[in-house]
Order: structure tokens, then sequence, then C-alpha cells
């Protein structure tokens, strides 16, 4: 079970994940398998996405543990001691103030991986209700909610990132807020398509006839059909997130200095002096995004071909 | 509350539901009215198209898309056309359960069969406890037939046979003592085999909840097994309502006499079957006068004109209604159908 650990990346996977957990043993007991049993199945024999999984783990346990990890302080400004070459006392360095550039990487990673997970979930979960809510209520309620959805899709997000930034002014709930702002359309819509869908089901008629009110559909029959989609769009918004937190950060309308975050360590190699001779500056924290977000999008594959084999793109 | 106890559990007077279609306005009822009483076990008759399905969702509330434009339906004395949607909720599953054709998609394909029992359950008792709703499923499943019911309570509907399926979705449907169980074709998505059992399960489920029971279907052999009283409906109409054997013995509609011909029969030598002729007429523009006259071999000039109401026919000991003008010719002539 070890092994599914990885994508404990969001408080929601891994919920799942525990449930997926108690299941197959469950299920292995009783030689019976349940859908997520076999999800947890498919997912594992994705090599590929576990690896993604330990890595995020390996970064997880880095954020969380950060401060045994790093023995420097992030803050701590040494101006005898500024823009230094790696060494034995600074592993990676120092930045432009004397800090301790590896310090500073392992505690970026508590902000990124919080702002990445916080603004996957408040997106998704603002966008399975709305998505939800307008395709089980219909009429000009959904007309109303998903022209919102669309014209959100319809802005490039940068900008209105940058617009929230400069109105609200730069803090880690606002940049969560402002990230979740211009994703949920995406979670919405595909809540809405899958809404509809089993809105026409025999069950849910069933339901009804059972007495059920609409909230209790949602609850019970809608968003469990939509959740193995839900969490694998949460994953992939947690990489988009951690992504448009490091743009923010890096224009510098994200997480502001001291507190290091990996786009404000970016912000310091903006000079080509910097980009040529000094690469302990901005290639850590740059190899440190890439890594993050590529192994989030490998884990959501998994997650994708595990919850719905059809759309695997293996034979 | 105080009930009144004179008058029948369920009473259907004058429904008319009307959909509104590109084409023009479809009249799926158009004044059906019916009563059955505690306990009873009545059969609601008719081709595809005749309204009995449409009549059967009216009681519950929920026509998809289309509009009740006259008539009430009374269930305990109380209307449910003015009964608030949370009320009408209360009632739906608790005092009025219904069972439905095709069991396979009726339930949810990834939840376990236990799990929506106790769903159903607890969605009529919040205070019930899940442990208590469990126990209550097992014994529901226990009821029913189901072999090895607390190991059936953990598997998914897609490990369940057909039949087996059928019975987990009658012990949903009684799991909270319904007063009124509606049956809508239970049979028919079933094998034969299959479909005996679930038949005499049906009766069991009656007798265990003292539920009375709208058996909807189109098989006249379901009707004669099951059903105390029978409804036979055309174009949106009741044209004969009476007891089963009264209605099968002696039909006083050209419409029951012909759907009791067109019955294959094991027991005596036919050569060939006697369908009806025609067609059932287009809801969108219903023929004036009698609905049934083009088909009839008894109409008359006046059966194009006069649409005939229901009225009370035979000796009067068993109330038999029929909507024929010329049901005493009926009479006369001792159909061949007897049996």
């Amino acid at each position: 079970m070890s092994d599914l650990r990885p994508s404990l990346d969001t408080p929601e996977v891994a919920a799942a994940e525990e449930v997926v957990a108690t299941e197959t043993t469950a299920a292995v007991r009783s030689q019976r398998r349940s859908p997520l049993g076999m999800a947890a199945r498919r997912f594992r024999r994705n090599k590929i996405a576990v690896g993604g999984g330990v890595f995020l783990l390996l970064i997880l346990l880095l954020a969380v543990f950060a401060p045994l990890i790093a023995q420097q302080s992030p803050t701590a400004v040494d101006l005898g001691a500024i823009r230094r070459a790696p060494s034995g006392e600074h592993w990676l360095g120092t930045d432009a103030s004397g800090r301790d550039v590896f310090a500073r990487l392992v505690y970026a990673a508590r902000v990124s991986l919080l702002v990445g997970i916080f603004a996957a979930l408040l997106a998704v979960l603002l966008g399975t209700v709305v998505g939800a809510v307008a395709g089980l209520f219909g009429g000009w309620l959904d007309t109303v909610l998903m022209r919102t959805a669309d014209m959100m899709l319809s802005f490039p997000s940068i900008v209105i990132l940058i617009v929230l930034a400069g109105i609200l002014g730069p803090s880690i709930p606002i940049l969560i807020v402002s990230i979740a702002i211009t994703t949920w359309p995406t979670t919405a819509r595909l809540v809405r398509g899958v809404t509809l869908a089993v809105r026409e089901r025999e069950y849910l008629h069933a339901a009804r006839v059972a007495g059920a009110s609409r909230g209790w559909m949602l609850r019970k029959h809608i968003v469990p059909a939509a959740m193995g989609q839900i969490v694998v769009v949460g994953t992939i918004s947690v990489a988009g997130a951690i992504l448009a937190e490091a743009v923010l950060s890096f224009l510098g309308l994200g997480v502001q200095p001291p507190q290091a975050s990996w786009g404000n360590m970016l912000n310091d190699a903006q000079s080509l002096t910097v980009i040529q001779s000094m690469p302990w500056l901005w290639l850590p924290p740059g190899l440190a995004i890439a890594a993050t977000v590529l192994a989030v999008n490998f884990v959501g594959d998994g997650l994708r071909d595990a919850v719905d084999p059809r759309q695997s793109g293996r034979s | 509350m105080t009930l009144d106890t004179t008058e029948p559990l369920l009473v259907v007077d004058d429904l008319a539901v009307e959909f509104r279609t590109d084409e023009g306005v479809v009249k799926a009822v158009d004044g059906a009215a019916f009563t059955i009483d505690r306990g009873e076990i009545v059969g609601v008759v008719g081709e595809s198209g005749s309204g009995k399905s449409v009549t059967a969702m009216s009681i519950l509330g929920l026509v998809k898309s289309g509009r009740r434009v006259r008539g009430s339906i009374r269930f305990r004395g109380r209307d449910l056309g003015t009964l608030p949607a949370k009320e009408l909720r209360a009632i739906r599953g608790a005092e009025i359960a219904m069972i439905f054709q095709d069991p396979m998609t009726a339930l949810n394909p990834v939840v376990t069969i236990g799990r929506q029992i106790v769903e159903a359950l607890r969605l009529h008792d919040k205070k019930m406890s899940k442990s208590a709703a469990r126990d209550r499923a097992i014994e529901l499943l226990a009821l029913v037939g189901m072999p090895d019911a607390a190991a059936r309570f953990r598997q998914y509907p897609h490990e369940f046979s057909g039949g087996m399926r059928q019975r987990a979705m009658i012990a949903m449907a009684i799991a909270n003592g319904p007063s009124l169980l509606i049956a809508d074709e239970p049979t028919t998505a079933l094998d034969v085999t299959i479909q005996a059992q679930v038949l005499d399960l049906l009766k069991v489920a009656q007798q265990e909840t003292q539920a009375a029971t709208l058996l909807i279907t189109h098989d006249l052999g379901v009707v004669a097994e099951l059903a105390d009283r029978v409804v036979v409906m055309y174009a949106g109409r009741v044209v004969e309502q009476g007891d089963v054997t009264t209605v099968f013995t002696t039909p006083r509609h050209p419409y029951t006499v012909g759907l009791l011909e067109s019955l294959p029969r094991l027991d005596r030598d036919v050569d060939e079957l006697h369908p009806i002729p025609g067609s059932p007429p287009s809801l969108l523009s219903p023929p004036p006068g009698c609905p049934f006259h083009p088909r009839c071999p008894l109409a008359r000039d006046n059966c194009r004109t006069d649409r005939p109401e229901l009225r009370v026919v035979g000796n009067g000991t068993a109330v038999h209604r029929t909507a024929c003008h010329y049901a005493e010719e009926l009479a006369a002539v001792p159909t061949e159908v007897t049996g």
C-alpha cells in the first residue's frame, strides 16, 4: 500500500486514496473488486505515475520537515556574503542578499505546494458546486453560470491574475483566491457534463421517485459519479496553480520577499550576468518548478487512466 | 391527522395530462378515473401509449415536461396536486413506492446493493443509525428471497442476475413500509421463468406490507394472476373497470373483448390469433366521440360523435363499469373468451 502514498499531494486525493487503500484490502479479502479498488490497481500498474507520486511525496516531506533539512535560515541576510557560489557552508550558494539558496529552496516548497494545493482545492470545490447546480437545475441558472464560466475562460488568465493581484495586493491568501477564480470554470464544465449525463439515468429517476431532493441526488449520485474526473482535474489544477504562483511571484505580484517561493527566487535571476555566471541562483528553483509540475501531471495522467481506462493512450 | 376511512386509499378523479410537443398538444391522459382501496391489487392494462405510465407518474407528481390540466389525485384524503414539494417528497418512497420495469438501469451501477437500500431507508428516516439501516436492509433482502443476504449486501448490481436485481428493487420499494406500491411493468424485462418468481414475490411483498398495489402491465396474464381489480385504459381514458373475474369473463367493452381475443391460448385449439384491427389513435388528434370507434366492430354513428362515459353495467353485485354505448349488445352475445 506504500506505493499509493505518493499522490498525497492534495487532501482530496489523500482522502480518496485512503478509501482506496481500505477498499482494496477489503476487496482482496472478499475476492471482490470495488470501482475504487480497480482504479487503484490500474494506478499502481502505471510506473510513470507512481514515480511522479514518489517524487511528490519527497517534495512534500521536504516541505513539511524544512526546518530539519535546511540548517540555515531562509531569511537570514548576510550582506558580507552575497551571490556566493555553492560551498560546504552554503550548498547552493547565496542570493543577492546573502541568504542561503538551499534553505530558501526548501522553504519555498512549502509556499508553492500550499498555494498549488489550496488554489486547486478551492477551484475544484467552486467548480463542482457551480457545475452540478447548473446541470441539475438547468434553465436560466444554467445559462448564467455557464456563460460566466465561458467568460472566465475567454480572458487570458494571467491578465486577470495580474489585475487581481494589483487591486487586492500581493499576499498568499489573495494569490490562492485569484488562481482559484481563474481556474474553476474547467471543473464546472466537466461536472456539468457529468451531471447532464447522470441526470437522465434511470437510477436518478428512481431516486426522485423514492423521494430524494436535488441536494440528496447531488451528494449521493452526481458528485460521486464525477468524483474520479474531479480528482483528475484537481490534480492537474495543482500543476497549473504552482505555475501560476511561480509566474506571479516572478513578476513580483505573488509571494513577497523575504518569504521565499520558487517564483520569487527566479525573480532574482532577471539579469543576463546572473543567468550566465550564477546558475545556482536560478537553476535550482527552475528545476524544482519544472520537476514538480511534471510529477503532478504524471500523477494526474495516471489517475485519469485509472479512473477512465477508455481514455488511456496505451492500448 | 384524521383519516377518512370511508374514502379509498387513492382516488384518481378525471385526471388529464398533456404534453406540449412541436407537433401539438398530446393528450396522454384524458379523464382517467379509478380508485384503489387499502391492501388491494389493481391492475392497469392497456397498449403502449394508453396513458398507464403517465397516470402512475402523475400519482407521484413526477410527470416530466407534462402538465396536469384537469382532475385530482387524492391519497389518504390529501390532494397530492396541492401539496408542497417537500411534503410530496416525504410521501414518495415512504408512503408510495415504485418498482421499475428495468432493474438494471434503475440501480446505480457503482454503488453496492446494500448501500442503495440503506440510503433509501435513511432518506426517509434521518435518525436511523447506519448499523440499524444495515441490519434492516439485510433483513429486507432476506425477505425478498435473496440467498445469503449478508454477502449480497456488499455486492454491486452487475453481480446480480436480472431476477435478483428485481428482488433487490422490490426490497428497496418496500423498505419504508409503503401503503401504496406502484409496479410499472415489473416483469417485462425478465425471462419467463423469472417472471413467475417475481410475481410470487410481489404477492409476498404485498402480503407482508399490506400495501395496496397499482400493477401497470400490458400482460393480461399477470393481471389475472395477481390483481383483485382491473382498469383497462385506451387512448388516455379508462374504458372498463371492475373485478378481474367479472371483467375477464364478461367483458363489456369491445376493446377489452379484443384484448382478450388477441391472447394466444394453450387450453384451446385456436388456428390463428385475432389481433385488434387498426392501431391506437394518435393522441395529437384523438378521434371525436369514442376513441375506440375506428377499430370497433360495434361502432355506430353516435360513437363517432358522442363520447361514452363510464357507467355501471352488469347485475350490480360487483361494481363493473364500462365506457361503451352498446355494452349491452356484448352482454347479449356471449363472448368466446369466457373461461
